[in-house]
């Protein structure tokens, strides 16, 4: 395979030309007829992404975690290349790229699917999967085509054999290994997981979990991993941006986010996620009340006021930026307060939303 | 666990076999267990392990091909498997309910959610449509679901996934049942959504006594409602006891592998040990004790004796055979974490 | 190759891990094609009906269109079968050689609306926008003709011979595959797989030809098989009114147009061909129902 190159993935220099970047990228769907939404009162784009700025520098392991509604998967796939931008631009390397990508810049981002289901053509067998994507690329002289198959296999675990076979005859997680496989073919630099492991039972995610992160060593990929699950991001990444309807609230290293969160929905996501020390019962209130406001009525100023409890009159009027605080480059919120208040623990003072709840 | 009045439920060697074209499925293989009143007992197992089925048993909503073949399931004292299937309906509503995973599939999507909340009411306890109309609004309001009177005549179609599984949890409660089977009722939920599903049930269970018996695949939610916890493989328990003791401190294997294998937002292992090999054939499980061909620490005995729960000191039960190398393994992870 | 720390996984592919309560669906249909009784059932009868019709030329020494009109509305007899029609044609060579030709016809006949069906659908579901648009609306405009009516107008305008009715068949019945490929590709084209495929920078024609349409052909295979039946009629049908092959080939559309008038004297002439239409038409259902079972995904 490569050379490998043992590019210690953890230590990135900070300042050095990001790999990936999108700059204001949004994108939006049109949703239904002009008349029945302007009758309802709602917009007629459902802005899944609305205005990102996100940078990965090479080697690092980037996630973007966000619930239902953030438009995290979306933000991914356009990042790699399979969903359209409305605005903004994405550069690669330095170069923007088009939003027609060619064959050569499809290469270098490779996307592996949440449902190992329905990711792999049940029509193919694992080895033409595999011979199509690297003959049709010339990743490697045609006759070397079985023999690299063979080896990018042996790297996700899985065994020569395997190549003559279907995809109804695996698992879950050894069709995930699969795409990883694929994903890996075209020697992409960006790999991006969405939602790896969340299809898979918890003993196997372990498995997928662990061979993502040797791939990095290995490799020395450069990974954007999406996930719901803050547990599997703490131990796979270095950075996490956290997604709010369509932006991005607050971006720092991963343990800095996890000690001390800055804005109130990171803090209200993490207070959420079930411990296994602590029961239910024991503390005051669930950690976010109320629903997500609909992608169609995205409030006005800061998008999370609806249900924010430190929420000020400043938050109706002004949207709040995505900025650094004085302290520390590396650690960005878009909160009027995200910098103002102490250390940033658990849980605020209750406003006007908590008592209304 | 509580020894002063009779368990709400009572499972005896259940067994389930499922008819499919490559055998006889085993899919859930002598399993026994109590679930106190008021008490809520956890049912943690991967897919396969037959925690699903278990429950389906009880209820007595099996698919047709799956059928329960020998045990008991005894009802505030009454054996299920002795009476009638139209008796056994009248007891669903007022005693027993279910929630399930999938709200938008578990609710009738051309219903309105109020008459869908009503309707138990209606047939199991004999109110008429205005008082049971009433007492839909006033479990709507219980649930969490604002503005009850306006979302009554609401269709499943028009709330979030939130709201529809509240709207479960109402029709659940609608008659007033001594125990609600939860199936991975949160599974399919967002984190934020699910800590306002779970506090809401446990505030449920406490204020209204309500029994719970609560299957899910994730460890740290179990640990959030219930207060026992019983970890199947394989069709088989293999582990019961407090919920906390059994996860921080298990005294089986395969709950060691769970333990170790998921990544766990409070303690950050340096690398996750998967279970090697998968899960087991319930057409023909392994012999002995069903975790044995993975087990690291299987002996020859494992492969011939059978494996029943046997209890250890402190309430808690296991059925490995040894299980005091799970409690080494356990304290040297301790000690060097 | 690096050493990588992941356990031993088991040589060869494992079993699926979800145990048997979810029964994937095989697309192997020659796994138990023997077992179903429809299928079986039309497959001898059409094998029986082909059969006859390749035969022809051994069954029957006569030729299907010398007149003889001395022998001619002669009843079934040791030398003629099944008699003789007004112009002395032996009637049972004119059946076995019209059978030829209108299966022949047939086959024929229902291969080229199913490969421009599915062609313009699958332009239709996999691009979208305009080429949808254009082709749907092509489809209403079709479907707006009943379909006996727009045939037999084309036939009338394009003139009477085997062209016209390949031409007609093929306008008028590529619609329906285009419809049914169409609404299989917009579903099958939101799968994860499709869009794995683009990502790895394969071509849009790569994607319809290798990745979406294998896996939803075998829908217009079904839709093929009662749409022969349905061509096969249309074909006796217009040779009934005197708008399929001209005479004198035998055909049995035309045959038994011809053999109408003398029904009560030799009722054989018109009903026998009308037969043996019904039994070609039955064989073919019960073939294309079983088929469709096979092939159906299962449960």
């Amino acid at each position: 395979m490569n050379t490998v190159n043992a590019v210690d993935a953890r230590t990135t220099v900070a300042g050095a030309e990001p790999l990936l970047s999108a700059r204001e990228v949004s994108v939006s769907f049109p949703v239904g007829s002009r008349v029945g939404a302007r009758m309802r009162g709602e917009e007629r784009l459902l802005r899944a992404v609305d205005g990102v700025d996100l940078e990965m520098r090479r080697g690092e392991a980037l996630a973007l975690v966000g619930e239902s509604g953030s438009g995290k998967s979306t933000l991914a796939q356009a990042l790699a290349g399979l969903q359209r931008t409305d605005r903004g631009e994405i550069r690669f390397d330095g170069r923007v790229l088009p939003a027609s990508r060619s064959r050569a810049d499809r290469r270098r981002i490779q996307m592996v699917f949440q449902d190992p289901y329905s990711s792999l053509n049940p029509r193919m067998t694992v080895g033409g999967m595999l011979r199509e994507l690297l003959r049709v690329h010339h990743v490697v002289p045609a006759n070397r085509v079985a023999t690299f198959s063979a080896e990018l296999l042996a790297l996700v675990g899985l065994g020569e054999a395997d190549l003559s076979a279907y995809p109804r005859q695996f698992s879950g997680g050894q069709r995930q290994r699969v795409a990883i496989a694929r994903a890996l073919a075209l020697r992409p630099d960006v790999l991006v997981a969405d939602e790896p492991v969340s299809a898979l039972d918890v003993s196997v995610q372990a498995t997928i979990l662990n061979l993502l992160s040797n791939l990095r060593d290995e490799l020395g990929l450069t990974l954007l991993l999406i996930s719901h699950n803050l547990a599997v991001v703490r131990h796979l990444c270095d950075r996490v941006a956290v997604m709010y309807l369509g932006r991005i609230v607050e971006v720092a290293p991963t343990e800095q986010i996890f000690s001390t969160p800055r804005h109130p929905y990171t803090r209200g996501l993490l207070a959420a996620i079930p411990r296994m020390t602590e029961g239910a019962a024991d503390s005051s209130g669930p950690a976010i009340a109320g629903d997500p406001p609909s992608p169609l009525r995205i409030p006005a100023g800061c998008r999370f006021r609806t249900r924010c409890p430190i929420a000020q009159p400043r938050c109706e009027t002004e949207d709040p930026v995505l900025a650094a605080g004085p302290d520390d480059a590396e650690h960005l919120a878009a909160c009027h307060f995200a910098f103002s208040s102490g250390a940033g623990g658990p849980r605020p003072e209750r406003s006007e939303n908590e008592q209304n709840a | 666990m509580d020894t002063v009045s009779a368990p709400i439920l009572e499972v005896r060697d259940l067994h389930v076999r499922i008819a499919s074209r490559r055998g006889i499925v085993r899919a859930v293989d002598g399993v026994s267990f109590d679930v106190p009143r008021g008490g809520a007992l956890g049912l943690v197992g991967e897919s396969g392990s037959g925690k699903s089925m278990t429950l389906r048993a009880i209820l007595g909503v099996l698919p047709t091909e799956a059928q329960v073949t020998s045990g008991e399931i005894r009802l505030d004292g009454v054996d299920l498997r002795q009476l009638r299937g139209s008796d056994v309906n009248r007891l669903r509503g007022p005693k027993m309910a279910m929630i399930f995973q999938e709200p938008m599939s578990a609710l009738n999507p051309v219903a309105r959610v109020g008459w869908q909340i009503a309707e138990g009411p209606q047939v199991h306890l004999g109110l008429s449509r205005g008082r049971a109309a009433e007492r839909a609004l006033e479990l709507m309001r219980r649930v969490g679901i604002p503005d009850p009177e306006r979302r009554f005549r609401a269709y499943p179609h028009e709330f979030s996934g939130g709201m529809r599984q509240r709207v479960m949890i109402a029709i659940a409660l609608s008659c007033d049942p001594e125990i609600i089977l939860c199936d991975e009722p949160t599974t399919a939920l967002d984190v934020t959504i699910q800590d306002q599903i779970l506090r809401l049930l446990t505030q449920l269970c406490r204020e209204s006594g309500v029994s719970l018996v609560f299957v899910t695949h994730d460890l740290p939610v179990v640990a959030q409602v219930c207060q026992d916890v019983a970890v199947m493989y394989g069709g088989q328990l293999v582990e019961r006891g407090e919920v906390r003791e059994v996860l921080l401190d298990p005294r089986h294997p395969y709950t060691l592998g769970l333990v170790r294998s998921a990544p766990d937002f409070e303690y950050v292992r340096e690398s996750l040990v998967p279970i090697p090999g998968s899960p087991p054939s319930l057409v023909s499980p392994p012999s002995g004790c069903r975790f044995h061909p993975r087990c690291a620490f299987a002996e020859d005995d494992c492969r011939t004796s059978e494996t029943p729960l046997r209890p250890l000191p402190g309430g808690r039960s296991t059925a490995c055979l040894h299980y005091e190398r799970t409690l080494e393994a356990v304290e040297a992870d301790r000690a060097c974490p | 190759m690096s050493a990588i720390e992941i356990p031993p996984v088991p040589p060869g592919p494992e079993p699926a891990s979800e145990p048997v309560l979810v029964v994937r669906a095989e697309g192997r249909a020659a796994s138990r094609w023997y077992r179903q009784p429809a299928l079986v059932a039309g497959l001898a009868i059409l094998a029986v009906v082909v059969g006859l019709a390749l035969a022809a030329p051994l069954l029957t020494p006569y030729n299907p269109i010398t007149q003889n009109l001395n022998e001619s509305l002669l009843g079934p007899s040791k030398d003629h079968l099944l008699g003789t029609d007004q112009l002395g044609r032996d009637t049972f060579t004119r059946l076995l050689y019209g059978l030829r030709l209108d299966l022949r016809i047939g086959f024929i006949a229902v291969l080229l609306p199913f490969v421009l069906g599915i062609v313009l659908g699958s332009l239709a579901g996999y691009f979208g926008g305009w080429a949808d648009t254009t082709i749907m609306r092509l489809v209403d405009i079709v479907l707006a003709f009943p379909f006996y009516v727009l045939l037999i107008a084309l036939v009338f305008v394009l003139g009477p011979g085997e062209r016209s009715i390949y031409l007609a068949i093929t306008v008028v019945g590529w619609v329906a595959y285009a419809r049914i490929i169409r609404g299989e590709i917009l579903v099958a084209k939101r799968q994860d797989y499709v869009t794995a495929a683009r990502s790895g920078g394969l071509s849009n024609v790569r994607i319809m030809r290798r990745h979406l349409l294998p896996n939803v052909i075998s829908q217009g295979y079904i839709y093929a098989m009662s749409d022969i039946v349905q061509v096969i009629l249309a074909i006796v049908t217009l040779g009934y009114l005197g708008l399929g092959i001209p005479p004198p080939t035998a055909d049995l559309g035309s045959m038994i147009n011809d053999g109408q008038n003398f029904l009560s004297t030799h009722w054989q002439l018109t009903t026998i061909p009308g037969l043996v239409v019904v039994v070609v038409g039955l064989g073919l259902s019960l073939t294309g129902d079983g088929l469709a079972d096979l092939l159906r995904p299962g449960q």
